[in-house]
């Protein structure tokens, strides 16, 4: 009897130590800020997005398939206005970035990840690309500017022509090219050791560990790594102006596929976006053409991250 | 094992026999290697005064043993005693870690591995290894085992020698119908003997094994063991194993490792106790240390 009373009494204690919950404001402070900064980005994303789409609508909604053939005009009531060759510059672009800028980071990524040895001047190095990847883009447009243009080294303005889409895409590739061996250099150093070794373990030489081992496991990585450093490219308006990027009339495009057109004159999309913006201060029309231009260029780099993605997937899957 | 006639007994040198791929290399090297044989036939490997250092720091200290052919192997020691770390001296495996350095002598078959002329690469397939952790390629099962005849050149027969690996490796009947399945579908276990398929698709005179089943259940374990005695007869093995029951079953010959304690900064460094039978490791060793750890009142 005695016992069981006892025994009630520290039931009774227990429960009333460990029933204690009550509301804990602070917690629920720190949860709506996370929140609260989380509907800030995305209000900010959405409110840029709305206003683009609506100012757009005087171009999109009622002649995107002629404002999609047109070309650079100096009115925006312009029959004829529209964006066809800053689309072909920026395809042009980024093709050149992907020839360019890819193989060579890639490359680089690869002797700094599996062949380079450990060493202080290894850190360095790496140390200097995450800088290089840190420097403003304008410079790239300077570096640009006298390497493919005023010909002060190598005279590669001959093969360039100057201001072309060939300088705006090397210019870019340069730019993109310290991301590039960045993003793969963490794509290599994600395959895992194990992998390695047992390559090792069967008789492969590093290079056939490498390309049978290393390679296809940090594919995905360095797709979507490079595919982003791409829409990076595209999106860049500063260097391209310093490579002399037209932004005003310019000849009739020679068609996207004739190779003449990488040594011509060019622009480029976000090039088009900043001169209209500059030209609405006098003639308000060029609003909507310039909020065209952007959706036209969102769903370009738009294409690209989901082809990252979808890519990355069918990658993964085949890993798996 | 069923696919073997009765063998020849080691009154010739046999260093270059491959069971299972028929000639994964150009047979060029087999008769180059055979003059060395001749000198000291039985003895596989012998190390003396083995030391492993990475950068100044000395991991393993003067190690000196033999093992011969068609001989189980055991490393045996407390964790930090460097055994792996001896086992990956065999096959060269400590080349790939940058900083590590390896001295003494340490003879293949008469020929030093550690002699400049020496390709890891073509070392490493003569002396296949399986790892602590089962490390399939995310390849099918079949790519998995063709993988390292393939990287030796091999073009034909590949079905040959992925069946008779899987066979020898106990695997074949659970996989043979479902080869370009991925191998990372496969249980710990299997992935495991999947592993050990792949060391053998090559055609190794020697497996070294790190471990080879403290990732696995009980169960698998057993079929791994099982698996060591039956491939024994083709290969010369060396295994390290935490755990001493599993020494004393599979092994012929068993080496105890402990490790010394530098007090000055707590580092450790492997020296070599004792090498002798599994037997009298396990019932009589000469060295208390060896007793102390066997019967468990130490490590």
């Amino acid at each position: 009897m005695i016992s069981r009373l006892s025994d009630d009494r520290s039931r009774a204690a227990i429960a009333a130590s460990i029933e204690r919950r009550r509301v804990d404001t602070r917690g629920l402070l720190f949860k709506t800020v996370l929140q609260s900064c989380l509907v800030i980005t995305l209000a900010l994303l959405a409110v840029l997005l709305i206003t683009v789409a609506l100012d757009s609508t005087d171009q999109i909604g009622t002649r995107l398939w002629e404002f999609l053939q047109g070309t650079l005009r100096s009115r925006s009531e312009d029959d004829r206005l529209g964006i066809h060759q800053g689309m072909y510059g920026s395809l042009w672009i980024a093709i050149i970035v992907a020839v360019l800028a890819f193989p060579i980071g890639i490359g680089a990524a690869v002797y700094l990840e599996e062949y380079a040895p450990r060493n202080r001047f290894t850190s360095f190095i790496e140390v200097n690309i995450r800088n290089l990847a840190g420097v403003p883009s304008v410079v790239y447009g300077l570096l640009g500017l006298a390497l493919l243009l005023n010909g002060q080294i190598f005279g590669l303005d001959r093969l360039t022509g100057g201001s072309s889409a060939l300088s705006g895409g090397i210019t870019l590739a340069i730019l993109v090219l310290p991301i590039v061996v960045i993003t793969s250099g963490e794509a290599f150093r994600a395959v895992p050791n194990e992998l390695r070794e047992a390559a090792y373990g069967v008789g492969a030489t590093r290079w056939e560990m490498i390309r049978t081992q290393v390679l296809p496991y940090a594919a995905p990585g360095i797709l979507t790594g490079t595919l982003l450093s791409m829409a990076r490219a595209v999106g860049e308006a500063a260097p391209l102006i310093l490579v002399g990027a037209i932004s005003g009339r310019l000849g009739d495009n020679p068609g996207l596929f004739n190779i003449r057109a990488l040594t011509d004159q060019f622009t480029a999309l976000p090039i088009v976006i900043t001169s209209w913006t500059v030209q609405s201060g006098r003639d308000a029309g060029f609003i909507a053409a310039a909020a065209a231009a952007i959706v036209v260029l969102l769903v370009f780099v738009l294409m690209m991250n989901s082809a990252a993605i979808l890519l990355r997937n069918r990658f993964e899957k085949k890993r798996g | 094992m069923t696919d073997d006639s009765p063998r020849a007994t080691d009154d010739a040198p046999r260093l270059i026999e491959r069971p299972v791929a028929a000639a994964p290399r150009p047979s060029a090297d087999g008769d180059g290697a055979g003059p060395d044989a001749g000198t000291s036939r039985d003895t596989v490997f012998s190390s003396r005064d083995v030391n492993v250092y990475y950068g100044t720091f000395r991991a393993v200290r003067d190690v000196t043993f033999d093992v011969h052919t068609h001989e189980i192997m055991a490393l045996i020691g407390p964790s930090g005693c460097g055994k792996s770390t001896v086992l990956r001296c065999y096959n060269r495996m400590n080349d790939l870690i940058k900083e590590a350095r390896v001295t003494g002598t340490i003879t293949y078959r008469g020929t030093n591995l550690y002699n400049e002329r020496v390709d890891p690469v073509e070392v490493r397939r003569r002396i296949g290894m399986v790892f602590q952790k089962p490390n399939p390629f995310p390849k099918s099962i079949y790519d998995n085992v063709a993988y390292g005849p393939r990287v030796a050149g091999q073009k034909r027969g590949l079905d040959d020698v992925v069946e008779n690996s899987l066979r020898k490796a106990a695997l074949w009947e659970e996989v043979s119908d479902r080869l370009s399945d991925s191998a990372l579908g496969l249980s710990g276990g299997q992935q495991q003997r999947l592993c050990i398929a792949r060391a053998i698709a090559v055609g190794p005179d020697v497996l070294l094994m790190d471990e080879p089943c403290s990732a696995l259940d009980p169960i698998a374990t057993a079929r791994i063991e099982d698996l060591m005695q039956e491939i024994k007869q083709d290969y010369t093995i060396m295994i390290v194993t935490h755990n001493m029951q599993q020494a004393a079953r599979v092994s012929d010959t068993t080496a105890f490792f402990t490790a010394e304690v530098h007090s000055e900064n707590d580092s450790r460094t492997g020296i070599l106790v004792e090498v002798d039978s599994t037997q009298k490791i396990f019932s009589n060793p000469s060295d208390e240390r060896t007793e102390n750890y066997v019967t468990g009142r130490f490590g």
